[in-house]
Formats: C-alpha cells, sequence, structure tokens
C-alpha cells in the first residue's frame, strides 16, 4: 500500500529506487568501495551488498572523517546510492554530497526521518524522494 | 563555492549563524583521489586563498624522497598537484599529522577548525581551543572564508563531560608507561563513542608524546573529538569544572582487568610470528621519541645486535621533528641501524608497503587499529623497546612486559 512520509530533506533532490536497509550505522571510507559501490567493511551486516542505484537506508554515517571523500568518489564514478535516507544528521555524508553539487552539479539527496518512520521501511521496499523530504513508500514507479 | 558549502553545512547542521576562526588545519589533503584532487584544483583555479593561518596535514607523498621509497610517478605527479593547489592557495606546507608540536599551536579558547581526528582530540582536551570534528574538504572552505557554522563544541556549554572514567588500582609504574596512554585511549574511544569523557586518576604530569598517543588511539577507537583529565587538562581542574557543576550520566570504574583485555584487543598477529615491518610514528614521531629510539637502538648495538635483514623499520615524521633530528648528533645510530624515516605522509596514504607484507609491528594506537582493514596485514601492539627487540629478532616478542603481571 502506498503511504507518505514526511521527512527533513538536508540535501534537497529527486530520486528512487529499492530500499537497501541497514540495521548499523557504517563508515563510508574503509566501508563502501568508491569504484563499485560494493560495501566492503566485512563485519557489516550488508557486507557484499552494493549500494548502487539503491535508497540507502541506514542510521547515520560512522567514523572517519574521509567519508566524505568516498562518498564524492563513489557519485563521480556512478557507483552511489540514488539517495540516502539518516536518522540523525551525519555532516560528513551531507558535505560529501553538497561539495559534489558544488563541483559536478550531482548529488545525493539526503532525507532525515523520525524513528517510527524510520524503522517502517522494509528491505526492497520501493521508495521515492521528493526534494521537499517527502518519501512515498510503494509508490508507482515513475511517479 | 567555499562559502556557499559552508552556508549549505549551517543549514544541515541547524545552526542559525556562522562565526569566525582564527587558525585552520586541513586534513583533506591526505588522500589522493580523482575528485580530491579536482576539488583542490577548482579552488585554486578560481583564486582561492585562506585568510587564517592554515597547516597541512600530511599528504600522499613524501615530497622529497619518494623515488627511494618506490613510488609509482603517476601517483607521484598527481600527489604534487594536490600539494601544489593547497599551497598555492597559501596553505602552510607543515605537511603533518602532529601539528600542535610543529608550528602555530593554538591557544586556550581559541577557535579553530581543525581536520585530522587525532589533532582535533588533542587541540580539544589539551590545548583548550575549540573545533569541531571537520570532514575532509570542509576544513579548506572553513580556511578560504574564516567562517563556520556556530554550534558544537566551538560553544563552552556542549563541552561538558558526560561520562566518568575512575581509574582504580592501577599500578603507579604501569602509568609512568607510553603504552598505558595507547590503551587507554583505545578503551575510552571504545566505552565513550561519542560522548565526552572524563578520567579520574591520571597522573598530573604526562608527557605530549603520551597525549598524542592517546588521543590517536581514542579517535581511531571512537568518534572523540574531545575529553578531560581532572587535574591535568585545561577544562577539568576539578570534577565540578569538567562536569560544568552537574553530574556524570554514566560512572565506569577501569581497573587492571579492562586494561589487559583492551591491550590484548590492539594486537591480532601472534606472539612469536615472523615479522615484517615495524611502523613508527603514528602519529608523526617528535624529536624526542626520535632520540628515545636512538637510545634503544644504541643499547641493542652495543650488544652487538643488528637488525633481522628480512625486517623493515619505517618512522613516519616530519620535516620539522627532522630538522632537529639533524642537528641532534644521532642520526647515523638511526640510519645505521637500518631505521628508513619517510617525512609529509603516512603508510596508510601513500603506496610504499609492499603487497607480501603479512605482519606489521608498531606502538601506536591507531596504526594498529587501522592496519588490519586498511593495509590487509595483521597487527602486533607493542612498546617502542618490544618493537626494536623484535625487529632484530625477526619475530613479535614481548615476553618482559608489565602487561602480563596485571
Amino acid at each position: 500500500m502506498e503511504r507518505t512520509l514526511i521527512g527533513r530533506a538536508i540535501v534537497a533532490g529527486s530520486a528512487e529506487g529499492t530500499a537497501l536497509v541497514s540495521k548499523e550505522p557504517l563508515s563510508f571510507w574503509g566501508g563502501v568501495c568508491p569504484r563499485t559501490g560494493e560495501i566492503i567493511d566485512r563485519r557489516h551486516e550488508l557486507s557484499g551488498a552494493s549500494v548502487t542505484g539503491k535508497v540507502f537506508v541506514l542510521p547515520t554515517g560512522r567514523g572517519s572523517s574521509t567519508s566524505s571523500a568516498t562518498l564524492m568518489q563513489s557519485i563521480k564514478a556512478g557507483v552511489a546510492p540514488a539517495a540516502i535516507i539518516n536518522l540523525s544528521v551525519d555532516p560528513i555524508l551531507a558535505l560529501g554530497s553538497i561539495v559534489s553539487d558544488e563541483l559536478y552539479h550531482q548529488t545525493v539527496p539526503i532525507v532525515i526521518l523520525g524513528q517510527e518512520d524510520f524503522s517502517s521501511i522494509k528491505q526492497d521496499d520501493y521508495l521515492v524522494v521528493k526534494p521537499d523530504g517527502k518519501v512515498l513508500v510503494n509508490a508507482k514507479r515513475g511517479k | 563555492m567555499a562559502m556557499r558549502i559552508v552556508s549549505r553545512m549551517a543549514e544541515v547542521l541547524d545552526a542559525c549563524e556562522l562565526m569566525d576562526i582564527t587558525q585552520a588545519h586541513i586534513d583533506g589533503c591526505g588522500l589522493l583521489s580523482e575528485t580530491g584532487l579536482e576539488f583542490a584544483e577548482t579552488l585554486a583555479a578560481k583564486g582561492g586563498k585562506v585568510c587564517v593561518p592554515t597547516t597541512l596535514n600530511m599528504g600522499p607523498l613524501d615530497l622529497q624522497n619518494w623515488k627511494e621509497f618506490g613510488i609509482d610517478e603517476d601517483f607521484a605527479g598527481k600527489a604534487i598537484r594536490q600539494a601544489k593547489a593547497y599551497t598555492d592557495m597559501g596553505c602552510i606546507p607543515t605537511w603533518t599529522c602532529a601539528p600542535y608540536q610543529s608550528y602555530l599551536t593554538p591557544r586556550f579558547g581559541q577557535q579553530i577548525a581543525w581536520g585530522e581526528s587525532n589533532a582535533i582530540c588533542y587541540a580539544n582536551s589539551v590545548l583548550g581551543a575549540r573545533t569541531n570534528r571537520y570532514a575532509d574538504y570542509m576544513d579548506i572552505c572553513a580556511a578560504i572564508t574564516g567562517r563556520v557554522p556556530k554550534c558544537g563544541l566551538h560553544l563552552r556549554e556542549n563541552r561538558k563531560g558526560q561520562v566518568l572514567l575512575r581509574l582504580v588500582d592501577i599500578p603507579p609504574a604501569l602509568m609512568q608507561t607510553n603504552e598505558f596512554y595507547v590503551v587507554l585511549g583505545h578503551l575510552l574511544g571504545t566505552l565513550a563513542a561519542d560522548r565526552i569523557a572524563v578520567i579520574e586518576g591520571l597522573a598530573p604530569d604526562p608527557s605530549s608524546d603520551q597525549l598524542k598517543a592517546f588521543c590517536a588511539a581514542a579517535a581511531s577507537s571512537g568518534a572523540v573529538a574531545i575529553f578531560h583529565a581532572i587535574g591535568v587538562t585545561p577544562e577539568a581542574s576539578t570534577f565540578e569544572q569538567a562536569f560544568d557543576g552537574g553530574e556524570p550520566e554514566q560512572v565506569v570504574e577501569i581497573g587492571p582487568a579492562q586494561l589487559r583485555k583492551a591491550h590484548s584487543e590492539l594486537s591480532t598477529a601472534a606472539e612469536g610470528a615472523k615479522l615484517d615491518l615495524v611502523v613508527l610514528g603514528c602519529p608523526h614521531f617528535s624529536f624526542d621519541e626520535f632520540r628515545e629510539l636512538a637510545h634503544l637502538i644504541r643499547a641493542e648495538t652495543q650488544k652487538g645486535s643488528a637488525i633481522d635483514r628480512r625486517v623493515r623499520f619505517v618512522v613516519i615524521s616530519c620535516q620539522t621533528s627532522y630538522a632537529l633530528l639533524q642537528r641532534g648528533g644521532f642520526l647515523d645510530v638511526l640510519t645505521g641501524f637500518g631505521v628508513e624515516i619517510t617525512l609529509d605522509t603516512c603508510v596508510f596514504h601513500t603506496p610504499m608497503v609492499s603487497q607480501d607484507t603479512k605482519v606489521v609491528m608498531t606502538n601506536s594506537g591507531k596504526c594498529s587499529y587501522y592496519a588490519p582493514g586498511e593495509l590487509g596485514v595483521e597487527v602486533a601492539f607493542g612498546s617502542m623497546a618490544q618493537c626494536v627487540e623484535s625487529a632484530v629478532k625477526g619475530k613479535i616478542c614481548r615476553e618482559e612486559t608489565i602487561w602480563k603481571e596485571l
């Protein structure tokens, strides 16, 4: 059933894709391969999965301040997530997306959702992210 | 562009206004990537200039001696371009991850924008300067504009302690050792994560190098940007000051058992494993550390011992410490033993560690934490003396250790 969640767009943009849901945070540096989009943190629950083209739903980033550089590299290489949905603001990921916007006019939209809405998203739900921070869950594709 | 990035970040962080900073330290110059190079060259080509004194973290290349370390020419060419972009913008070519031991040390209460996790922790905690954890690329934008979002650790009310770590029954002899600071830092990062920890019971006179090692370990195992130590760090002369008149939300006792466990967590390599590489100087070696190393090496060579020829022994440092070393009268003791000194860079950012390196030994908590993932090696943590002894024997040797008696 189609639902609409109201979030806060911290990097505004339109995107859609299937949800890749992680319960744990992840550091992009040392966690995501910037050339392939594969999750390479071998201790992470999603190790081996690909973030490319997905709406990556994770509580927040973690650790390294070089994660901004990794996200930017993955955007340039065309292997970044379509969008990111977080529970709490990660300034490091936000920065990576903003700098990429300034440099290449390419962003990964980032939306913050409240706990209840955040937890309601299931693996492989189809998500449409709107520039105003709305997230449509299981909407018709291309809507 | 820099100003747009700073103000967009203020929106992200919900900061209502920007504020001035008077010094910056850039970490974004460290990693070499196509996008990072393009970003730096774009800012430089637009005429970007830093407007506050700005130091540089270690870079991806030993700018003078890279050929001796077998670095690929294409990599070196790009690294030199990236370095030039930053110095063209007016950054000071310090190329060090221990800027607080090098040049332009910030003063108490000074508002600064620093990158590099260990330096952020040292500046906030040991010096009492004020910085948030600035991400790569945000740091140079802050340096160019002289402005940052007014929030977080720039504001006094956000700097008070949250968790109390009480040291209990720690032998005084152990507290004198350098490894104690590494192990305690590693443990603090694990326990505190991103909360502000206050340590009670630390000896009142740690050296700058011990606090450097502590900060590096804490900021690796946790997102630690600041800690306080009662009677040691400047915002914690008393318990009341450390918690700003309030109470800790959690109290954790740290005794010998916790320290022993944290000590063993720092190593993945087994005792007696064949040693390939010793890495010292993470963060960058100071003059005092060079002197201590020379003293240990002299003791071995006087016994007639020499380094095992299969072991490579690398020390990472910066030009400032090296200049002092050249005048210290014992550089030949180090090089004679087979110590390779690389400057301006780091084993994680320059491709100098060969593929067949399997076991690394270090006295650094930060290097211990990152080496298995970043370099794909097994790592053994030990004191500087144990690193020298192991290099002589060609295998990991940590037999005479105070840690086993805990």
